[in-house]
């Protein structure tokens, strides 16, 4: 750096130089900068660039301006179809799942001698939910010969639905996997809970409010930030469920299931368009970035802080 | 009247547990299934749906599912997860920690547009950026190796720098202070000082990045295609294709065995996995 200097000095201004803070603190987060930029940024500009194109692996890219934006919204039904198969699962699962987080965390608030081996055996199926052994499990257990038809017809409900293979049931199947797993969503809810000071309640309850105007007008608000917390991140993964999709249902019956992601996957790898699966990943970029500022615009109505109030 | 407020709130704690233990029961049970049946003959499994305990308990599913497919068995599949989950995770524990302790501890410049970019790469899915990561590594010629599976792991992670970020700031500055007063440079302080008081983050970040890496099927579904470096996960995809026969009672065998190493990791650091997630509120 400093080459005008004598020999025997430098040695000591380069350990000097590196003890800047202002230099240290790169040295520090250098690993972050570099990763960020070749497997982050440089690959995203790239596929920006690449969905102006048409490429496959083997040949160079040919720039075809926007044609594939245009091929996606005009010209591919199964564009328009698995983007609404999508919304629809991330529309259910995703409000189902921190509903269920929120009333298991209120179950779970209170504490007994149970409460460590209740919160263990919620948290479980999250913690495994998404990996490939429980896909094949909950596909077997919706086959038509599966525990979940011999279940209904020991108490004597219809025994022989194809849950897999119906149009209407085949993504609730997912649906209530996604849901299933609501065990991390419900620890962030318990915490969120604990930090509840619980003079607000005593007063509201001196005050002459019962339960539900207690939950309405204490623990809800209370929890806005949780909860706005919670849905940005799970509208995220929910938009790129993956596994689920390509695994259990494999987008069947009649791509009903076919998810965004295993779709942009199939372009890019089976049909070898990968121009076509860069634009479907921007096109999927710009939505949830969408989605995630409404949120943010939206968060003054309704996300309550403590600092502010 | 005392003793009718006594009896109701008995009634109210007992239905309170009685309903609480149900439903878990209700979301405990696929996963007993799986395992009970894993010990069921295999034509046994779908005849006997309903009922949860085998006739008998045999290994037989065990003894065929290890055989594997493809000429591979499982004790290669296992192998390689440990490789890839193991070096995974030293990788991006060791560079959490270092980068975690850039943002929580020094100043300079652009430290906020870093940080920005790092809460971006947190957020921001595999499934974005696969297409162009697989252009990238085809084109160096890193497909088919576990390099794409296992490199990016070395650069930090942004969870886990946040996880380190929010621990180190917890640790009293004064103790930083002390040790620049007896000759500490930013770096030994980062070494004396701070890495030995973050182990809990540290122990938090392993246990996710293990589990994790454990349990990822997309990475070896994009960059391998010999059967040979296939991980656990990936394996029993491919072991459960229709086109590997469908021999559930094995299969079920084998998916078990597969979370065995993340059932341990849970039963025994469930603590340091609820306050990973209650201490960022990032979901695991």
């Amino acid at each position: 750096m400093k080459n005008n200097q004598m020999t025997p000095k430098r040695k000591k201004t380069f350990t000097q130089v590196m003890n800047t803070p202002k230099v240290a603190g790169y040295v520090f987060i250098l690993p972050f900068i570099i990763g960020f930029l070749a497997f982050l940024a440089i690959p995203m500009i790239f596929s920006l660039g690449f969905s102006f194109t048409r490429y496959n692996i083997l040949k160079s890219p040919v720039f075809i301006g926007l044609e594939n934006y245009k091929a996606m919204f005009t010209a591919d039904p199964k564009f328009w179809k698995v983007f609404g198969v999508t919304m629809y699962y991330v529309l259910f699962s995703v409000p189902l799942r921190l509903l269920m987080a929120l009333l298991v965390a209120m179950l779970l608030v209170k504490s007994t001698k149970m409460s460590g081996f209740y919160r263990a055996v919620y948290y479980l199926p999250s913690i495994i939910g998404s990996s490939v052994a429980v896909a094949i499990l909950w596909k077997r257990m919706f086959a038509s010969d599966g525990v979940i038809n011999a279940i209904l017809g020991i108490i004597g409900l219809p025994s022989d639905i194809a849950w897999l293979g119906r149009a209407d049931t085949a993504i609730w199947t997912l649906i209530i996997l996604a849901v299933w797993q609501f065990g991390s969503s419900m620890l962030i809810f318990l915490s969120g809970l604990k930090q509840i000071p619980i003079s607000l309640y005593e007063a509201a309850t001196v005050d002459g409010a019962n339960g539900i105007q207690r939950f309405f007008k204490i623990t809800i608000p209370m929890l806005t930030p949780t909860i706005f917390f919670n849905l940005i991140n799970q509208l995220i993964n929910g938009f790129m469920a993956f596994t689920q999709s390509y695994i259990i249902t494999q987008g069947k019956p009649k791509d009903t299931t076919l998810f965004y992601t295993v779709y942009m996957y199939q372009n890019s790898f089976t049909y070898n368009k990968l121009g076509y699966g860069c634009a479907m990943a921007w096109f999927m970029v710009f939505v949830v970035g969408l989605l995630t500022l409404i949120l943010f615009k939206t968060q003054k109505k309704w996300v309550y802080y403590e600092s502010e109030g | 009247m005392k003793t009718g407020y006594k009896e109701r709130r008995i009634a109210t704690t007992v239905v309170y547990h009685v309903f609480t233990f149900l439903l878990a029961c209700v979301m405990i049970y696929p996963l007993v299934w799986m395992v009970m049946s894993s010990f069921k003959n295999s034509n046994e499994i779908f005849r006997t749906a309903a009922k949860l305990l085998p006739d008998k308990f045999s290994l037989e599913n065990y003894r065929v599912g290890w055989q594997g497919f493809a000429g591979y068995g499982f004790s290669t599949f296992f192998k390689n997860s440990f490789i890839i989950a193991g070096l995974s995770t030293v990788g991006a524990v060791v560079s959490s920690a270092i980068v975690g302790y850039g943002f929580a501890r020094i100043d300079f410049k652009f430290k906020n547009f870093w940080f920005a970019c790092m809460l971006l790469a947190m957020m921001l899915p595999f499934q974005i950026i696969m297409i162009p990561q697989y252009i990238i590594f085809n084109k160096m010629g890193w497909v088919g190796s576990y390099l794409p599976i296992i490199v990016p792991q070395f650069f930090g992670q942004g969870f886990f720098i946040f996880l380190n970020v929010q621990f180190i700031k917890g640790i009293p500055i004064d103790l930083d202070e002390a040790a620049r007063m007896d000759g500490c440079t930013i770096y030994s302080i980062f070494i004396r000082i701070i890495l030995p008081l973050i182990k809990p983050s540290l122990v938090t970040s392993a246990i996710f990045s293990f589990m994790w890496r454990w349990d990822d099927f997309m990475t070896a579904l994009l960059f391998l295609s010999d059967p040979m470096k296939y991980p656990v996960s990936y394996a029993l995809k491919m072991f459960s294709d229709p086109t590997a026969g469908s021999d559930w009672g094995a299969m079920f065998a084998m998916a078990t065995f597969s979370l065995i190493p993340i059932f341990l990791i849970f039963l025994t650091m469930q603590k340091y996995l609820v306050e990973g997630i209650a201490s960022t509120g990032i979901k695991g």
